[in-house]
């Protein structure tokens, strides 16, 4: 029997593979990688493309990641797939809408925040919940 | 009949109002399910990631990563998740009552706060009540997508970079059943050493391209995942909290309408008696 090694696919919203294989197919920032059990420990970066596969029995199978972290240990391999795309300027462009929408929408933004106010707001509020807490149980014992 | 028009009236509203609350309840629970799926499918991501974070921390001890260095605060960054929507009973209250007291504590050591909002409700408070807010995510639906919220942690993160603010907390809901959340705050920055467990390894890995440059991509991948758990939790906490307040809604309006159906019927049967009475006295008078 073949070598196999451990694989794991994963993204920040699910699991997408789990499983032995035989070699694995991936492209990293420097350069097309395949890996076979027993590689050496190695972190990379990916670039988006496809990861191949190739499980026990010669099976294939294909995934599409668009960019990630690949670590390999000799008889692990894990692939952090991202689900957006990643780029420099392309996450530079994202946080600044995040602050455009903050300095839009909220117009007061650089004033004090006042704290008084707040803990009071949110004693009135804590306080109405407990209110109808009491009134509910008193409902139920009547 | 005319007698008891208003009660029958109200009991009709209730009854409409029942039937939505039924509804809501019924839907977040259905939601609550999907919620809580998503909050364990996403939790594999953060395990490899603290893994790979773990090993790196043992294998490159002399490198320390700016996320990693402890510095004297001066100034706190704070992420706050909250909810779209409310109905859902005291879960952004008893968070911002968490928040507050935290920015309270931090304050009167002289320390002011950065805010990064993320939700209507956390938007809405922050904004009425002044702070510092330096950015602003919502509308991220039932299905929260990590793209959305690379920018706004970003924020955070440039600021923690630059040296603007010298630590960044998370503030959420935890989920720890259908009737308990709780409000949770996290440190994400720096990044506490990470467990002890495998000290024996001696090995380090081969970087591609430079050790630098991965790390900077790992460890900014390991705060999104962790603020994207935060979120998601925070979802299913929504949904939890919402079908909670929806039953007790459905239940009041069920005591409400048993209640003023007894009025009624008394209202009705003392008309009925009183009528009665009329022409059994009218007719002994003739």
């Amino acid at each position: 029997m073949a070598m196999t090694m451990h694989v794991d696919i994963v993204s920040a919203e699910e699991e997408i593979f789990s499983g032995s294989a035989e070699m694995v197919f991936a492209s990293g920032v420097m350069g097309e990688l395949g890996i076979l059990p027993r590689h050496a420990p190695l972190l990379t970066q990916l670039k988006p493309g496809e990861v191949r596969i190739r499980k026990e029995g010669g099976e294939e199978e294909m995934y599409y990641v668009s960019g990630g972290m690949l670590e390999i240990q000799p008889h692990v391999v894990t692939i952090l797939a991202d689900t957006a795309v990643r780029a420099k300027d392309l996450d530079e462009k994202a946080a600044i809408e995040a602050k455009e929408r903050a300095e839009r929408e909220l117009a007061n933004k650089t004033s004090e925040f006042e704290y008084a106010k707040a803990q009071a707001e949110l004693a009135e509020a804590v306080a109405q919940l407990q209110a109808i807490k009491k009134l509910r149980e008193r409902a139920g014992r009547s | 009949m005319a007698v008891g028009k208003e009660i029958r009236s109200k009991i009709n509203s209730i009854k409409s109002t029942q039937k939505i609350t039924r509804a809501m309840e019924m839907v977040a629970a259905s939601k609550m399910r999907k919620a809580q799926d998503r909050m364990r499918a996403s939790r594999p991501y953060a395990e490899k990631m603290r893994n790979v974070v773990g090993h790196l921390a043992h294998a490159h001890p002399e490198y320390r990563h700016s996320f990693m260095q402890e510095r004297e605060v001066r100034k706190l960054g704070l992420i706050v998740v909250s909810s779209d929507r409310g109905l859902c009973g005291g879960l952004n209250t008893n968070l911002f009552k968490t928040v507050v007291s935290e920015m309270k504590a931090w304050h009167d050591r002289g320390v002011e706060t950065e805010l990064c909002v993320i939700g209507n409700k956390a938007a809405a408070f922050f904004s009425r009540l002044g702070g510092d807010i330096q950015a602003q995510v919502t509308h991220l639906g039932d299905r929260p997508q990590i793209a959305d919220l690379i920018g706004t942690v970003k924020v955070m993160l440039d600021g923690y970079e630059a040296g603007r603010i010298d630590r960044l907390l998370l503030a959420y809901n935890e989920f720890v059943n259908t009737m308990t959340q709780r409000p949770r705050l996290d440190r994400l920055l720096p990044i506490e050493a990470i467990g002890d467990e495998e000290l024996k390894h001696h090995w380090d890995y081969i970087y591609e391209p430079e050790a630098k440059d991965v790390l900077d991509a790992l460890l900014m991948r390991y705060i999104e995942s962790l603020v994207y758990q935060g979120v998601v939790e925070n979802l299913a906490c929504e949904q939890a909290a919402r079908m909670v307040a929806m039953k007790a809604a459905s239940d009041n309006a069920g005591t409400l309408i048993d209640e003023l159906q007894l009025i009624y019927n008394k209202a009705r049967q003392a008309a009925i008696t009183q009528e009665i009475s009329e022409i059994v006295s009218g007719a002994a008078a003739v």
